[in-house]
């Protein structure tokens, strides 16, 4: 196996992991700042992508396709807070697995009422299209680097916004200590719905990204919601530092394990027994790396609170 | 001679006046990812059913939601409580494994609108299983034919990791003559390709066999289009089909894909069938909807000479295929699976849309691989 | 407002009144679908035992419920097929009686649930919930790639196992067994709440601290509560494997911890009979809505949705009027 091949498909682990941590940055600050289980963020994710492939389908413009997956997606996750989540804040964890895991339900099949049962077409603007050369004779696809450059970006900007503004220090203060921040004054279920629409909007963003090299279509949150489930829980729930490093290698465990892995079988199997055992393994690779994990650190790599 | 028409019409009265009521069982996908297929069977059968003015036939619609212990149920549900004679619908391999054998061995006739297992096509064979789709494997081997005479000596090939995918593969490599450059079994869902892109483009292959079904055809033909690998493609319809070629776009014109229909099949049936089904439902129809409507109408051939209480009769009548099919020749091979002709389509665009023209034959009259195992 | 024991009366009455009428009436699918709720009632009774007595929630309880049924589906495989099982160093037959396949899911769900328990416990809280889901992906993708046994294709088998002296292929015969397995796992599962293991690991949920100076150690009594309730989850995945008369991945899938999970907290978290009430709701709602429309998903999502936020304590809660049961 080349260098060159090597180096490409740590790119392609890279990239994966980008997105995912777009999905999971949105999650673990929910969850940090407000203690929710959100089982519906992948429904977050799947607005962004129809809303995106409806208004470029409409426009042609994918800058206007991907603003507009922000908003529907930001204000999907504001209404949903103010009609259903903010009841849940108080109620244990059970209450709210039940309660996010209808409006999966809700979400999925009314996304299938409005825009059918065929998936949607959404496709990667031209000004990004086709792959480029990167030093080493690399040939990849310009999208792909535009959506880790995208995603990096999202990064900074979420942790300039919790780190340097005041609404920063108050989602901060609000993972500490609920009662006292309110005790000061901030109005807090203005500030729990703002946090809830800002993971939704980071969500809806990245299946908007996402959405132009994939299928658009109902159920496509839910498989990334589980990956951005074990993400966060390996980086440790409630650190957007934690849901980085997670995302990063669920990316690269994933991408990797399906390569090498057959790869390794084929030392001491026969030529496709291996390719069967080393993709049954591959596929379950992210799971392995997540209880190991979870064995040797039970909160998660950045995890404080047990 | 007269004799025999008055017998005949005789017959042919003494049926109509027998079976008042013939209950037919749909159970197909109609809720949830992969409901898009399950409606095209369902549209294109209704179509056959209620163009044939019969009155008599009573069909009962379930969705399975995809599940395999729901769709047992339902046909639980089915035979017992409503007492179909003859199931359909079940779009999924793995659906109607669960269903097809306990429901044959109860007496009921199944015709497969769209799965062929390859268990129910060799020693699973069963007198009341008819399949008027495929084999799973056949398209997959008219896309290894097709690549010998297009001059392929190099394959890439890949499909995921689950037992059709395996038959995919293997019906490739059973009548492709060249090399394989790689062979890759992906995750089942997996909706980035990106891995597998980077090796097919290191593999110095000369072409790409694929058959990712679904969604997962949908990204990957997106993310090839934008990886700038230019090797020629071949897979299988299922991908190319009516209902998700929009969804892929330009990434997938120029594909060459194998299918036994195609809306340009040069037959009267079929020309009726396409001008129809648009009229009706106000879209293209695809390749499920005309399984849907030829499994309708094998049923509606038979039922004109046998009533399904006569199972002898009405079993014969089915084997004989004496109906009007979409894609031309029909007929059954021992195995109650279909002898036809497979096609190779180019994916184009019409206007706006994007659909299929048919550019040769891959493979003439095929039967399948199983059929020797057969013994019924 | 109706006292907790005169609706489990109720319940239980229904459970026999129903299927008995269905059978008088010929509706053979009435007595398929309580089958269906009262082994789902079983799966969700046995994850109440982890999740009510023991507070663990687990969110992969679907691993044992398909572990029950690959038990069946492999034993009853070889037998159909008249192969036997290699198991390297031995081999063993198929078999297609009951009690044996019963006894073989609940000692291989109870081995699985010791260890993933004893790994899964080292964790608490939302890691807990997340790291038995992850131990019921690994077992779901493996079944997908287990081509011996039909991948995602999964296994059918043709006629359904044998009882001693029953004939298991008579709807309402099934049926009975099923009701009476629940109503024996019903009975243990009151014993065990109200025995000493019962009131320690009561004790383990709500204050560990004061449960560990006592001398008791809360991770051997939640372990100890896990794999009863794996046992009995399994059990149950064999029984839904013999309705079926086929096992699939599905079986193993994350949507299905959720479903078990999500009759409890329908029918009320540590409340005896909560996961019947819930099973038998679900199951109803799911046949009737599916009649009415194609989209019946979204009405089940607002309804399940109002139950959450009105129904404090499930629907037990509710009727009985002791709403917040749980903690």
């Amino acid at each position: 196996m080349s260098t060159v091949l090597i180096i490409e498909q740590v790119l392609n682990g890279l990239q994966f992991g980008v997105m995912l941590f777009l999905m999971a940055a949105g999650l673990t600050l929910i969850f940090g700042v407000m203690g929710l289980i959100n089982l519906a963020h992948g429904s977050f994710y799947m607005i962004g992508a129809f809303v995106a492939a409806a208004v470029a389908a409409a426009t042609g413009s994918f800058l206007l396709a991907l603003i507009a997956a922000l908003i529907a997606a930001a204000a999907a996750g504001a209404i949903v807070e103010m009609v259903v989540i903010r009841r849940l804040y108080a109620t244990d964890h059970l209450d709210q697995v039940l309660a996010t895991f209808a409006l999966i339900l809700v979400f999925s099949e009314g996304t299938r009422w409005i825009f059918g049962s065929f998936p949607l077409f959404l496709d990667i603007p031209g000004y990004l299209s086709g792959p480029v050369t990167l030093p080493g004779g690399i040939q990849y696809p310009l999208y792909r680097l535009t959506l880790i450059g995208a995603g990096l970006a999202v990064g900074l900007g979420l942790w300039a916004l919790i780190e340097r503004t005041r609404v920063g220090i108050q989602i901060r203060a609000g993972e500490n200590d609920r009662e006292m921040i309110a005790a000061l004054g901030v109005d807090i279920s203005k500030l729990y719905t703002l946090v809830f629409a800002l993971g939704a909007a980071l969500a809806g963003l990245s299946g908007a990204l996402v959405g132009a090299i994939q299928s658009v279509q109902v159920g496509m949150g839910e498989p990334v919601l589980i990956l951005a489930f074990v993400v966060i829980v390996i980086g440790g729930i409630g650190s957007i530092k934690g849901a980085f490093v997670g995302a990063l290698l669920v990316g690269l465990t994933d991408t990797l394990g399906g390569i090498f892995l057959p790869q390794l079988f084929k030392l001491f199997m026969e030529q496709s027994a291996a390719t069967n055992a080393g993709s049954a393994v591959a596929s379950m690779s992210i799971y392995i790396l997540m209880s190991i994990v979870l064995i040797w650190k039970p909160t998660g790599l950045f995890g404080a609170r047990p | 001679m007269k004799k025999i028409l008055a017998t005949t019409a005789a017959l042919a009265m003494a049926a109509s006046a027998g079976m008042a009521e013939v209950k037919v069982g749909l159970i197909t996908t109609l809720s949830g990812g992969g409901a898009g297929l399950g409606i095209d069977v369902r549209d294109g059968f209704m179509l056959a059913i209620n163009q044939s003015g019969r009155t008599d036939v009573e069909v009962v619609i379930e969705d399975d939601q995809r599940k395999p212990d729901i769709a047992v149920q339902l046909s639980d549900k089915m035979i017992q409580s409503e007492k179909v004679d003859v199931l359909t619908g079940i779009i999924w391999s793995n659906l109607a494994m669960a269903v097809v054998p306990a429901a044959v061995n109860q007496d009921v006739i199944y015709l497969s609108p769209n799965a062929g297992p390859s268990a129910l096509a060799g020693k699973g064979c069963h007198k009341n299983y008819y399949n008027v789709a495929w084999q799973n494997d056949n398209l997959h081997e008219a896309a290894g034919a097709y690549a010998n005479s297009a001059g392929y000596k190099n394959s890439f090939i890949l499909a995921p990791n689950y037992p059709a995918g395996k038959d995919a593969l293997t019906g490739y490599k059973r009548f492709f003559e060249g090399e394989l450059a790689g062979e890759l079994y992906t995750k089942l869902g997996q909706t980035d390709y990106a891995a597998e892109l980077a090796q097919i483009r290191a593999s110095g292959a000369d072409s790409v066999f694929f058959f990712l079904p679904g969604g997962m055809g949908i990204s990957f033909l997106k993310q090839y289009a934008d990886s700038g690998i230019d090797l020629p493609v071949v897979g299988p319809a299922f991908s190319f089909d009516q209902g998700i070629l929009q969804a892929v776009g330009g990434a997938a014109l120029g594909v060459v894909n194998t299918s036994q229909w195609n809306k340009d099949i040069d037959n009267p049936t079929n020309a009726a069938f396409v001008e129809s089904f648009q009229a009706e439902y106000g879209r293209l129809p695809s390749l499920y909807a005309s399984q849907g409507f030829d499994t309708a109408n094998l049923l509606l051939s038979a039922l004109e000479t046998a009533s399904p209480d006569d199972g002898d009769a009405f079993r014969a009548a089915l084997s004989a295929a004496n109906f009007n099919s979409t894609r031309g020749d029909f007929s059954f091979g021992p195995n109650n699976h279909p002898v036809q002709t497979i096609y190779a389509r180019e994916v184009i665009k019409e206007g706006d849309v994007f659909t299929n023209k048919i550019i040769g034959v891959a493979l003439e009259n095929h039967s399948d691989a199983y059929a020797a195992e057969c013994k019924m | 407002m109706i006292q907790e024991r005169y609706l489990n009366a109720l319940v239980l009455f229904g459970l026999i009144a129903v299927p008995l009428y269905a059978m008088a009436t010929e509706e053979l699918f009435t007595i398929t679908l309580a089958t269906r709720a009262v082994i789902l009632a079983l799966a969700a009774v046995g994850l109440n035992l982890a999740l009510g007595l023991g507070g663990l929630v687990s969110f992969g309880h679907a691993t044992f419920f398909g572990i029950g049924g690959y038990t069946m589906g492999v034993l009853a495989y070889h037998a159909q097929t008249y192969t036997a099982l290699d198991l390297g160093l031995f081999t063993i037959e198929g078999t297609k009686s009951m009690p044996i396949i019963w006894l073989v899911a609940i000692i291989l769900s109870s081995l699985v649930a010791v260890v993933i328990g004893m790994l899964s416990l080292r964790t608490s809280g939302v890691y807990f919930i997340m790291i038995t889901l992850a131990f019921g992906q690994m077992f779901f993708f493996f079944t997908i790639s287990w081509a011996a046994y039909g991948g995602e294709d999964g296994l059918s088998i043709y006629v359904r196992n044998g009882f001693p002296g029953l004939n298991t292929l008579v709807p309402i015969q099934f049926y009975g067994i099923c009701f009476v397995i629940l109503c024996a796992v019903l009975f243990l599962n009151a014993r065990l709440a109200k025995s000493p293991f019962g009131l320690a690991l009561n004790a383990a949920r709500q204050t560990p601290m004061r449960t560990q100076t006592v001398g008791l150690d809360p991770t051997r009594l939640k372990l100890v509560a896990f794999v009863i309730s794996g046992a009995i989850t399994g059990l149950a995945g064999a029984l839904f494997a013999d309705l079926n008369r086929f096992v699939s991945p599905t079986m193993f899938s994350w949507q299905f911890s959720g479903e078990i999970m999500l009759f409890i907290i329908l029918g009320g978290v540590g409340r005896l009979f909560g996961p019947v009430i819930g099973a038998v709701i679900f199951v109803t709602l799911e046949h009737f809505l599916g009649e009415i429309t194609d989209f019946w998903h979204i009405y089940l999502g607002v309804i399940l949705v109002i139950i959450v936020l009105f129904a404090r304590g499930g629907i037990v809660g509710l009727l009985s009027g002791r709403g917040g049961g749980h903690d």
